[in-house]
Parts: C-alpha cells; sequence; structure tokens
C-alpha cells in the first residue's frame, strides 16, 4: 500500500489550516524543528519553506483533481465478478468511493444499494437474506462505530453459521487522515473487534489483494460451517486511481465443495441407527437447501426414526413436537447439526440452586453429526456445554445425509424392515395424537383479550395457506403446514434482541423473485431495537406481512425478574418496571405508516383480526410492505 | 366440632377447597404476574395451562408453594392462602372453552 495518498489534493485541506503541527510533521524542516529543545508550552515555528511547501495551491499541470478510474470501480467489478445482487449499508465516509463506484460506476445493479438505518439492521437483513438465498448479501460498514453497531448483527450469523459478506472502510494511513472525526473513525486493526465471532478477515494493501482476498472471503463464507467475513476496504485504496500500469486479475471462484462424514464413521452410524429400537433424529440446523429437507425426509422415512426440531415437513407421521419423552425413551440419539446437544438430553432448573437432571437413559448412545468443531472459537460461549457423545463426526449434516442414506441401506434387513414399520405406525398414531392436542390447547382462550397466540397463529394461516408463503422470523406454529425449507427461517443465532424485524426484510427481499409471501410474526420489543427496516422495507418496495405479537414488554425479562423477586420473597409487583413497554404504549400502526408501511390496529378484540391481515395482504400482494399491530398474551 | 374437623381435613387432603373470592382472585391474577406465564386466562402460554378443571386445591397450594419444576416459588410472604384461595376461585370460575368441532380454523 502506498503511504500517501495518490490522489493528491491533500493540499487542498491543508492550505488555510494554521500553520503547526500538521504542516511541521510532514516537512525534513519540521523534523529537525521537532528534535530541537522548543520551549515548553509553545509550538516550534515552521520555516517559511515548508509552510510554502504544505499550503501553497500547486501549479494546474501538479494537482490532479480527479481521476477517471479510481481503485473502488475494480472492487465493484471484484463484487459483481461474486454475484452480490444486493450491498446493504448505512452510509459512512470510510467507504464513500466504494458507495459512489457502486451507484454510479456499476450502475447500482448487481449489486444494487440497500439503504439501512443501522448496521445492526445492515447485517440482519443479510443474515435473513441468507437463510432464504443460501448466498451471502454484501454489507458496507463505516470503520469504528459502524463496526460496532454491526457488531451484534454479526454475532447472531456467526452463532446461526451464516454467510454475510462485510466490507468496512477504513483510514489506514495516519497522515492520510482528515483532522478530527476521521481519526475517531479509524483503527489500526478495525475488523478485531468482531473477530471472535468472524470467520474470517483481511486488510488488503493493493487492489489484486482486495481480489485474491474477496474471493477467498466468499469461498470461506460459504463453506459449512459458514459464517460471516469481513474485508478492510482501506479508504486510500478506494478513492485513488488505478496506476495506469496496474494488471489487475480477478480470481475465478471455486466454492469448496461441504465437507461430509469419513466413511467409516458414516457406517458406523448408520450402523448403530439400523439397530435402535427407539432411534430419534435431533434435526435442529441440519437442513439448509431443499435437497437437504429431501435427503432428512428420505433418511427418516428408511429407518421410521421420529424427527425433532428443525427444518421437517411439519404434517408427516415422523414428524414429533416437543421430543422430551421420545429422548427420555430413546436407545440412541442422533444430533444433526445441534449446537447444544448438552441441553437437549439433559435439563438445568433455575432454580436457586441450578440442578442438573438427565432426560436421556444413562446407557443411550448419542452420536453428534456436526460441522461446529470445524470452526470453533474460545471466548464467546456459543458452542454450549460439552456434550459427551459415542460418536462424533466433524462434518456437515447436509453433506453426510446421502452417505448414511446408502449404508444404512446395505444394512436393514428384512427383519429390521418389519420392526421399522411396526414403529412407524406407532409414530404416525402419536403424531396424529399430537396434532388433536395441539388443536385441543389451541382452543382454550380463543375468544380471549388480549389476543392469544393461538388464535394469531391460526388467523394468519386461514389467510396464507393457499399461498407460497415463508415465515421469514420464527418458527412455524404447530398447526400450520411446512413442507418447504424455506418456510421456516428461526431467530437470531445468538439471540440478540432486534433480529427480527431487519432478518425478516432481508429474508423478504430474497423471496421477492420467487414471488413468494413473506410473513414475519414480530415481537414489540425486537422491532424497537431496530424499527427502521420498515422503512428500508418501504424504500425499496419489499412486500412483507408484519404481524406484531406485541406483549407491550420484554416479556422473558418480566418473567426473569419475577424470578428474582420470588426467590427473594419481596412481592412481585414490581417486575414490570423496567421491562414492560406501557405508559404510554407503543402505536405500531402509526410508526409504521411513519415510515411508509400501511399500519393496521392495535387490533384487541380477536373478531377484528381476520379483516386486518386481509387489508394487510391486499397491499402485501401488490409489492408492498404492511404491519398489523396485534395486541396479545404473553406467549 | 367434628364437621369442622372433617372440613380442615378434607381441605388439607384436597378433598376440598377453601371458600375463595373468584373477582378478587382475578385481580391478583394479573397484579401479582400469574398471567405472565399462564395467560389472562389462564389457559397457558410459558406456564401450563391452569383452568378450567384447576387441580385439586392441596396440590395447587403445595406447588405453588415448593414448584418441583420451573416455576418460581411463590411464599406465605408473597401470595397469602387467603389470596391463593381467591385465584383458586376464579381458576375454577373459568369455563371451558367452545369444542374444536365448533371453530372452523381450527379444522383447516
Amino acid at each position: 500500500m502506498s503511504k500517501t495518498r495518490k490522489n493528491p489534493d491533500r493540499r487542498g485541506f491543508l492550505k488555510g489550516a494554521a500553520a503547526g503541527a500538521a504542516a511541521l510533521a510532514a516537512a525534513p524542516a519540521a523534523v529537525k524543528a521537532q528534535n530541537q529543545q522548543a520551549p515548553r508550552g509553545t509550538a516550534p515555528i515552521p520555516s517559511a519553506n515548508a509552510v510554502a511547501a504544505e499550503t501553497s495551491t500547486p501549479p494546474p499541470h501538479v494537482e490532479a483533481l480527479t481521476a477517471d478510474r479510481p481503485g473502488a470501480d475494480f472492487m465493484v467489478d471484484v463484487l459483481k465478478s461474486l454475484g452480490f445482487e444486493y450491498i446493504a449499508a448505512n452510509p459512512g465516509s470510510s467507504f464513500r468511493g466504494l458507495h459512489e463506484s457502486i451507484v454510479n460506476y456499476g450502475g447500482n445493479q448487481a449489486p444494487e444499494l440497500l439503504t439501512c438505518c443501522h448496521e445492526e439492521q445492515s447485517v440482519a437483513m443479510a443474515d435473513g437474506y441468507a437463510k432464504i438465498e443460501g448466498k451471502p448479501m454484501a454489507v458496507m460498514a463505516h470503520s469504528t462505530v459502524g463496526l460496532q453497531h454491526a457488531a451484534m448483527a454479526i454475532y447472531n450469523a456467526y452463532a446461526a453459521r451464516m454467510p454475510v459478506f462485510i466490507i468496512l472502510g477504513n483510514t489506514i494511513d495516519a497522515t492520510a487522515r482528515r483532522p478530527g472525526v476521521e481519526w475517531l473513525h479509524s483503527a489500526q486493526d478495525a475488523a478485531s473487534m468482531v473477530r471472535d465471532y468472524s470467520k474470517w478477515d483481511d486488510l488488503p494493501v493493493s487492489l489484486q489483494h482486495f481480489a485474491e482476498s474477496a474471493v477467498r472471503a466468499y469461498r470461506v463464507a460459504l463453506t459449512p460451517p459458514m459464517g460471516p467475513v469481513l474485508l478492510v476496504a482501506d479508504s486510500d485504496l478506494q478513492e485513488g486511481p488505478v496506476e495506469k500500469d496496474a494488471k489487475l486479475r480477478i480470481p475465478k471462484l471455486t466454492l469448496s465443495s461441504p465437507p461430509a462424514g469419513d466413511a467409516a464413521a458414516v457406517r458406523e452410524v448408520a450402523r448403530m441407527l439400523v439397530a435402535a429400537e427407539n432411534p430419534v433424529l435431533l434435526a435442529d440446523r441440519c437442513v439448509r437447501t431443499a435437497d437437504g429437507l429431501k435427503l432428512l425426509v428420505e433418511l427418516a422415512e428408511l429407518v421410521q426414526a421420529p424427527v425433532v426440531g428443525g427444518k421437517f415437513p411439519s404434517r408427516h407421521p415422523l414428524s414429533q413436537a416437543g421430543g422430551r419423552a421420545l429422548i427420555a425413551n430413546a436407545d440412541l440419539i442422533a444430533g444433526l447439526e445441534v449446537p447444544d446437544l448438552w441441553g437437549a438430553v439433559n435439563s438445568m432448573r433455575d432454580q436457586l440452586h441450578r440442578t442438573v437432571s438427565r432426560v436421556a437413559k444413562a446407557d443411550a448412545k448419542i452420536v453428534a453429526i456436526s460441522a461446529g468443531d470445524l470452526d470453533l472459537r474460545a471466548n464467546y460461549q456459543y458452542f454450549e456445554r460439552y456434550p459427551e457423545v459415542d460418536v462424533a463426526v466433524a462434518a456437515d449434516a447436509e453433506a453426510t445425509l446421502p452417505y448414511l442414506i446408502e449404508e444404512c441401506r446395505k444394512l436393514i434387513t428384512a427383519d429390521r424392515k418389519r420392526a421399522f414399520e411396526d414403529r412407524g405406525k406407532k409414530l404416525a398414531a402419536a403424531h396424529a395424537q399430537a396434532m388433536e392436542r395441539a388443536r385441543a390447547e389451541a382452543a382454550f382462550g380463543w375468544d380471549s383479550t388480549p389476543i392469544s397466540t393461538a388464535r394469531l397463529a391460526a388467523e394468519i394461516w386461514d389467510q396464507i395457506k393457499d399461498k407460497d408463503w415463508s415465515l421469514v422470523n420464527g418458527n412455524a406454529p404447530r398447526l400450520w403446514n411446512v413442507d418447504k425449507h424455506y418456510q421456516i427461517n428461526g431467530g437470531g443465532g445468538a439471540a440478540g434482541v432486534g433480529y427480527g424485524a431487519p432478518a425478516s426484510v432481508g429474508a423478504a427481499l430474497a423471496n421477492r423473485k420467487y414471488g413468494r409471501l413473506s410473513v414475519s410474526i414480530q415481537n414489540d420489543g425486537d422491532l424497537m431495537y431496530a424499527p427502521g427496516a420498515l422503512w428500508t422495507a418501504a424504500h425499496h418496495r419489499i412486500p412483507l406481512l408484519s404481524v406484531m405479537h406485541n406483549n407491550r414488554a420484554y416479556h422473558q425479562e418480566v418473567m426473569h425478574i419475577q424470578r428474582m423477586a420470588n426467590r427473594h420473597q419481596r412481592g412481585i409487583t414490581n417486575a414490570g418496571i423496567g421491562t414492560t413497554l406501557a405508559d404510554p404504549f407503543i402505536d405500531y400502526a402509526a410508526l409504521a405508516r411513519s415510515m411508509g408501511v400501511h399500519g393496521e390496529g392495535p387490533v384487541t378484540d380477536p373478531r377484528d383480526l381476520r379483516a386486518a391481515i386481509r387489508r394487510a395482504l391486499e397491499v402485501v400482494e401488490k409489492g408492498e410492505p404492511a404491519l398489523v399491530d396485534v395486541v396479545t398474551q404473553p406467549r | 366440632m367434628l364437621s369442622i374437623l372433617l372440613t380442615l381435613f378434607l381441605a388439607q387432603a384436597g378433598g376440598a377447597a377453601p371458600a375463595g373470592d373468584a373477582a378478587n382472585g382475578k385481580k391478583i391474577f394479573t397484579r401479582y404476574g400469574c398471567y405472565q406465564c399462564h395467560g389472562y386466562d389462564a389457559h397457558g402460554g410459558a406456564g401450563a395451562r391452569l383452568a378450567p378443571n384447576p387441580i385439586a386445591f392441596a396440590r395447587f397450594q403445595s406447588y405453588v408453594r415448593r414448584p418441583t419444576g420451573e416455576m418460581p416459588p411463590y411464599t406465605e410472604k408473597v401470595v397469602t392462602d387467603k389470596e391463593l384461595a381467591d385465584i383458586y376461585a376464579f381458576l375454577k370460575s373459568i369455563p371451558a372453552p367452545p369444542p374444536v368441532k365448533n371453530i372452523p380454523l381450527l379444522n383447516r
């Protein structure tokens, strides 16, 4: 990297400034002056030559005021070569060069710049987008303060193993920074702040370096276990001209095949699975793609094993909600990309003395297939408690499924097949009973005010069930018919609040080109972290139906304070202090309308819900976002 | 005298609940935050469904005082026996929901 800005108009900034330290630092004469003992409290006086050299306007043939091809144009070429559809950003001067090149040189197409109101929003949008699209959205973030805003969302993406491609502006050459804010917004090692929870980062010092690291970063982000990556884009590199004789080349991108399980280990898992009398498949984050969903169904049907959690057709007879009883009765528990396997087979009571009890049988065999161990950091404790397992396969579960299915097929005898069929019948009956119970439970509080969450879910479902829908935030209610991999997007990987609203907008953007109806059941506390996401949805015409689960509180925190108050026997009437969103109540429909989003509500009577959702859906189906504020029961 | 003792015995054994004020119980259910886990109509949520047809009073009282699960304990200092009886009376007053077959949205 050059030590001075290639665009020499830095001189212009110095002109007119006090002929003090800034000028002295650059001139040899000033260096000599600094070595002399100056009287305390006074600045050494620069020589006349030094002042003239730094502050006078160079002759017109010397000062370059324009650049035909800035480095940022080449950076745009690189981004285009990687196929980014969008780049999300809240504007920041440390990437102004790249910003300008995207909208002018790049024609603001592929990538198209998405205007965001907060860097946390930018990254969460990219996270939600990746969950639908299976590839990263680019994000630009301002150095220091911008990355600090983005940090929580990066942690969410890292814990969820979602690929996000972040370009971080920074001004590395200290002598090229404008005085004041540019210093505050520069860092020596800008990406270090999030290095504990990002997969890879680099600080390219040349355009060729940028190209190679960008292609590497893209591949790293998409290799399971996936994760966010960062490239620091030096402002000098962005703004300076591409040198005439530069031989720049964008390397070819070749994505890595995902790591599949070792043959012997997979064979052993297959043997255990076929031999087990009561196996359980914990599917958590196993399915990444449509093919992955087919494979998981194929495996489950092949051995007639119940599937708990994760993406699996909700009305399939082998889909078993809850799963605690199955785990307690299991002789084999197979965790497929389960981040907290210990928590799945044990339970801990949150009382004054925390006690642990094992849910699984003492002699139950446990298998873990997960790529998690392939990228493990020490500081942040996202990896959960160490699970004792009998077979650990460090591999991507979805990529391992074809081999596991093949090995199981080899081992299944006629006897085992009959046993599987008997087990399948019992599981199908259990599934049917569970669905009946869920229907019966939903009837309780059906006409309550505030509105029950079961009623809310049923009212939404009735109006989307015949459409190509995608729940872009949270997990689908029990009675919804989930049978596609994009229909459940889940929550923030690290449970960081403020994820739901922006991630929904990012996912809805990914769904837009497929003509899918994106639906979000939006928590009130979450929306208040980054409500600007609504404006982004309106501005970019992103169709999204947000239905508020507005319990007017950070409800989980209410319960935590209640727990403490009960434990200390102090009465619980003050548990709402600091945990509720009341006095005044927030008018989310008005908030939405203020940002150009269609707003309905607050709906407090369940009989009004159907019409409000219908009106909002009409707006969404025209390609715009809409929000229905529903005042609900706490859970 | 014998009937008084018998009544006390049955109450302690779970055979009968002390008389309670359902209206006050409803207020307490909200004010003391029971609804946060169990819903305003005790139909369940983060916590178990409590109504209609609540468990026997003795079991109810015992669990509230010394829960064996995740529920935080509500000692006499926090909820008196009289208030607990009122809450129980409220739970008993909650009617059964409409049958599932009468709710079209739950049959689609």
